[in-house]
């Protein structure tokens, strides 16, 4: 069963039971699996999706589907923002130009996700590392590797454009490079 | 700096799953004593701060809610936030308005009630807390998973090794054993921890601290009423903070926790002393070991063992009660429990009561020199805090 089955079947037997409750006593209660207390089960059920704004930085969306992945630089200062953004803190009304990440870059450190937020539990367990660029910019994306031993501090990977599925967008990825190749 | 801050009461509940009560009644467990043990009734209070995060609990206006539950309704009051080192954020609040001659009795309450919700829902909530749309969105870190980049790069550079981790883990569950408020007060030993699962590779479910209920009560007072009220006031010697990244991307490496670093000299500028070797001005310390690897990167940051060398300290055994500095006598977060807004205020009620020697003997530190230091990180360093207690009250410019 995958985590998100069993979370879904935790809360279908919770439901059952609080509907039982509702017909013999009444009300909703359900109750502490070790101590017995007596718990409410909300009868409220609330679905959070953020609508965020991303119109200053369509750009960087766009480029997904070309394949790239920008950040911005300030053109006063220089300084490349990763993730993107279009004010330059430290020149205030300067502005900033649309530049192409550099493709491969070395991993600097990495973990796997084996017990997993419950919006990402119908995944399989994922890798998630940073790796530094020769821009000295460090980008956080899904390693692809599962196993953990097989990845090394320093270890060469491309910064490649995926569609993550099952919900089918696109976002980037870090891809471990073969020695030699 | 302002006029100097004292604690004169102390409450605290039991730590752990507690189904058994309603975040307002969990509050009251911790006010009731911290009044009590001040001497004061809810009408002297001037002020009151509440630490919470909530989100995986129903109260949105906790704060009030827990007011009026507590019979203080009517009292100024607000509620703060700063991830996991939101109750020393609340502590700084109330000691502000103390220090500033705005009031003289000062509540400071921090609850969580985090276990209204199931672990995913609040695995994801905590995993939210970094930066949601560019680090979480896409890929889904959790907490333990942020620490865990920490954890590898640090065990690659320095060649500690999942077992120094685990001695954390070891020696804070023994402290835990003989403090009755922890979530988990047992002992564990090196094998059960290095044969639990991984939850975020290198780290293992028993280098995590646990999804905790609890709460923690202080009454702050000023000088003036801390005479009246009690003989032995703990004073608030010196607070510093600071923050970094909310990417976690943006940070140079994974070596050094930069805003433990930063909190630490500014709060060591206050006392006039040295980073290195800070350990020789407290009798014992508190620091956040909300996973393992936490611990070893405070040790460095707070100039306690040298960079690269903090997890020699808990394999040499320093950080126990006769070592260097004996570290979390109350069990830490990693075993007494990290009930999020709570945990910074729960901090506090162990240092005074340490200060004043009266834990339990077996981890109780031995007062030498009347001062100890309280470490409190908000998300993966994206808030410090440095709190440093003290018998003797501080001299104030």
């Amino acid at each position: 069963m995958s985590q998100r089955e069993q979370i879904e079947e935790f809360f279908k037997q919770m439901i059952g039971f609080a509907e039982t409750m509702k017909q013999s006593v009444g009300v909703p209660l359900v109750f502490d699996q070790k101590s017995g207390a007596a718990l409410w089960l909300d009868q409220r059920e609330l679905t959070l999706r953020f609508t965020i704004s991303v119109e200053r930085i369509r750009k960087f969306f766009e480029a997904l589907s070309e394949g790239k992945v920008l950040a911005t630089r300030c053109k006063e200062t220089g300084t490349i923002y990763f993730p993107p953004q279009v004010d330059c803190p430290d020149a205030p009304g300067s502005e900033v130009e649309w530049i192409e990440m550099p493709r491969e870059g070395e991993l600097l450190t990495w973990t796997v996700i084996y017990t997993k937020p419950y919006s990402f539990s119908h995944y399989n367990d994922y890798t998630v590392g940073i790796a530094r660029f020769p821009n000295g910019v460090n980008v956080l994306a899904w390693v692809r590797e599962s196993d953990p031993g097989k990845l090394r501090v320093g270890m060469k990977v491309r910064l490649e454009v995926v569609k993550r599925e099952p919900e089918g967008y696109l976002t980037y990825e870090l891809v471990p490079v073969e020695e030699g190749q | 700096m302002g006029r100097p801050v004292a604690v004169v009461g102390t409450g605290i509940a039991k730590y752990g799953v507690r189904n058994d009560a309603s975040i307002a009644e969990l509050a009251w467990e911790a006010i009731h004593g911290a009044l009590a043990e001040a001497g004061v009734e809810q009408k002297d209070i001037d002020i009151v701060v509440v630490g919470n995060v909530g989100g995986w609990s129903s109260e949105p206006l906790s704060s009030v809610v827990l007011l009026e539950y507590a019979g203080m309704s009517g009292k100024p009051v607000y509620r703060v936030e700063a991830a996991c080192a939101t109750g020393s954020a609340a502590i700084k609040a109330a000691h502000d308005a103390i220090a500033s001659g705005e009031a003289d009795l000062a509540l400071v309450v921090g609850v969580e009630r985090m276990n209204e919700s199931p672990t995913p829902i609040v695995v994801e909530f905590i995993g939210r807390a970094g930066n949601y749309f560019w680090e979480f969105e896409n890929f889904g870190l959790t907490f333990p998973g942020y620490y865990a980049l920490y954890a590898t790069a640090y065990m690659d550079k320095y060649r500690a090794t999942e077992e120094d981790l685990c001695r954390v883990a070891v020696k804070n569950h023994y402290y835990a054993s003989f403090n009755p408020k922890a979530h988990f007060p047992r002992k564990i030993s090196l094998e059960q921890c290095m044969q639990s699962r991984y939850i975020a590779w290198p780290l293992k479910l028993f280098d995590s601290s646990p999804i905790t209920d609890g709460a923690a009560a202080v009454v702050l007072a000023s000088e003036e009423l801390a005479k009246k009220l009690t003989d032995s006031p703990v004073w608030i010697e010196a607070i510093g903070m600071a923050s970094d990244t909310s990417n976690l991307s943006k940070r140079p490496d994974f070596l050094v926790h930069r805003a433990s670093l930063w909190a630490a000299e500014r709060a060591f500028k206050k006392l006039g002393i040295e980073r290195e070797e800070s350990y020789k001005h407290f009798d014992f310390a508190n620091v956040h070991d909300a996973f393992t690897i936490a611990e070893i990167l405070a040790y460095e940051a707070l100039g306690f063992a040298k960079w690269g060398e903090g997890y020699k300290l808990v394999r040499e055994e320093q950080t126990y009660i006769g070592g260097l500095i004996p570290v979390n006598l109350d069990g830490g977060l990693k075993a007494k429990g990290h009930p999020i807004g709570a945990t910074g205020v729960g901090m506090a009620v162990e240092h005074v009561r340490q200060l004043q020697q009266r834990v339990e003997k077996e981890r109780q530190a031995p007062i030498v020199k009347g001062r100890s230091l309280a470490h409190n990180v908000g998300g993966t360093g994206h808030y410090a805090f440095i709190t440093v207690y003290s018998l003797e009250k501080p001299r104030r410019p």
